[in-house]
């Protein structure tokens, strides 16, 4: 693992660790590349938020960067007009299923959602799909943050804290398809589930699904 | 919806063995799961907090995979069964119509067992017989073109075959309580004209 290799993003010559994954050695190099679902930790990455996509000179189509291992003499391109189409549909799909209220979102301005569509430039609109209803309830049984599933893109960042580092492993996915939510078991609200509101999940949370409240 | 306290006693007493059977690794949460529906008919939740229990796992990766097969059910079976098909062409033709006739006469929901045990409403997908569309399939029976007058139709038939049962064994506590859900039940179609 240890063994340094040279590889060109976007043209810049780039020296890192045989076998890192790709999303990281661009990222700790300053070249941004959208990602929601990655955690570098995670050695069993979903790669379902698909918006990663990079152009590697010899694969035929692109790839999820948080999954590639980088290798020596690897030529990647952040964008391509493939790339962009990807990540354009990507997100726009994620946006169908997410209730965008951003003026009055505590989360304005540190979103991580409006930091992918401002690298990007891409519209915090909702134009090619029908916008799924949202009608959940907002769980703000927790004393010191709420759970509104409306906001939640589903990235699985909370599920992982939960589990591997706060070692409480309270909430998961659960149903599938249009369906699918993250719950906790039996779908209690999170005051009575085995939460101990340590706020690690608020903390991981990309957009404001899992909020801190106002005092 | 709550379980019965005879429904419980089962749990407990079936759920041990099963889960002994196997080894405490997580790879094997599938096998006991359907083990264990086999045994009770369903998944109830304390059971599923036993399994998690004894692979070590969080309650909540019991709960994920058995919300999201669809082999899996949450509620125990009624006894009488509804599965209303919601395949393409069931579906087109009015399928979440019927649905949603059976969940206003039934008071239940999609997937749901009413409390008294005596129905089940689930939703299948396709059952092979696309021309009569919409299909439900009514206790191993397969009933098309269902409109919601159809689905007076059914629950009338219900209602006649258990009045000749209860005529034929006359049960104290038990028949009153199905009279008083007669009455709720008649009560409602009048609701229905109104809407």
């Amino acid at each position: 693992m240890s063994k340094m290799i040279t590889l060109t993003i976007d043209g810049r010559k780039i020296t890192a660790s045989e076998g890192e994954k790709l999303l990281w050695v661009a990222l700790e190099n300053g070249i941004y590349i959208p990602n929601l679902c990655a955690i570098k930790e995670n050695n069993r990455l979903s790669a379902s938020c698909r918006l990663c996509f990079v152009e590697v000179e010899g694969l035929a189509a692109p790839v999820t960067s948080c999954t590639l291992p980088v290798s020596e003499g690897m030529v990647v391109k952040t964008r391509s007009p493939r790339v962009d189409r990807l990540v354009q549909t990507a997100f726009e799909l994620l946006l169908s299923h997410h209730r965008l209220e951003c003026s009055s979102c505590s989360k304005n301005g540190s979103c991580e959602l409006q930091k992918i569509a401002k690298e990007r430039g891409l519209k915090l609109r909702v134009k090619r799909f029908k916008p799924l209803d949202y009608e959940t309830e907002v769980d703000d049984s927790p004393k010191t943050f709420v759970f509104d599933r409306s906001k939640c893109v589903l990235c699985g960042r909370c599920i992982w804290i939960c589990r591997n580092i706060a070692k409480v492993g309270a909430i998961g996915f659960s149903r599938r398809g249009l369906e699918r939510v993250v719950s906790t078991f039996g779908d209690v609200p999170l005051a009575e589930s085995p939460c101990t509101e340590c706020g690690l999940c608020v903390e991981a949370c990309p957009g404001a699904a899992l909020a801190r409240v106002q005092a | 919806m709550k379980l019965l306290e005879r429904e419980k006693e089962i749990i407990s007493n079936e759920l041990q063995d099963i889960v002994d059977e196997y080894q405490s690794k997580p790879e094997n949460l599938i096998p006991i799961l359907q083990k264990v529906q086999d045994k009770l008919g369903y998944l109830p939740l304390p059971a599923m907090e036993k399994i998690a229990q004894a692979l070590h796992i969080p309650a909540v990766d019991v709960f994920g995979p058995a919300t999201f097969y669809n082999q899996f059910r949450l509620n125990p079976p009624g006894e009488h069964q509804v599965k209303v098909c919601m395949g393409t062409a069931c579906y087109m033709a009015g399928g979440s119509i019927a649905m949603e006739s059976f969940e206003r006469r039934l008071n239940i929901k999609e997937g749901e067992t009413s409390p008294d045990r005596k129905y089940s409403l689930e939703r299948v997908a396709c059952v092979g017989c696309c021309t009569m569309a919409p299909v439900v399939v009514v206790d191993d029976e397969v009933e098309g073109s269902v409109t919601p007058t159809r689905v007076d139709g059914i629950m009338l038939s219900f209602e006649a075959s258990d009045g000749e049962k209860k005529q034929e064994q006359v049960e104290g506590p038990e028949k009153e309580q199905r009279e008083e859900l007669e009455k709720e039940e008649k009560s409602e179609p009048e609701k229905k004209e109104g809407e």
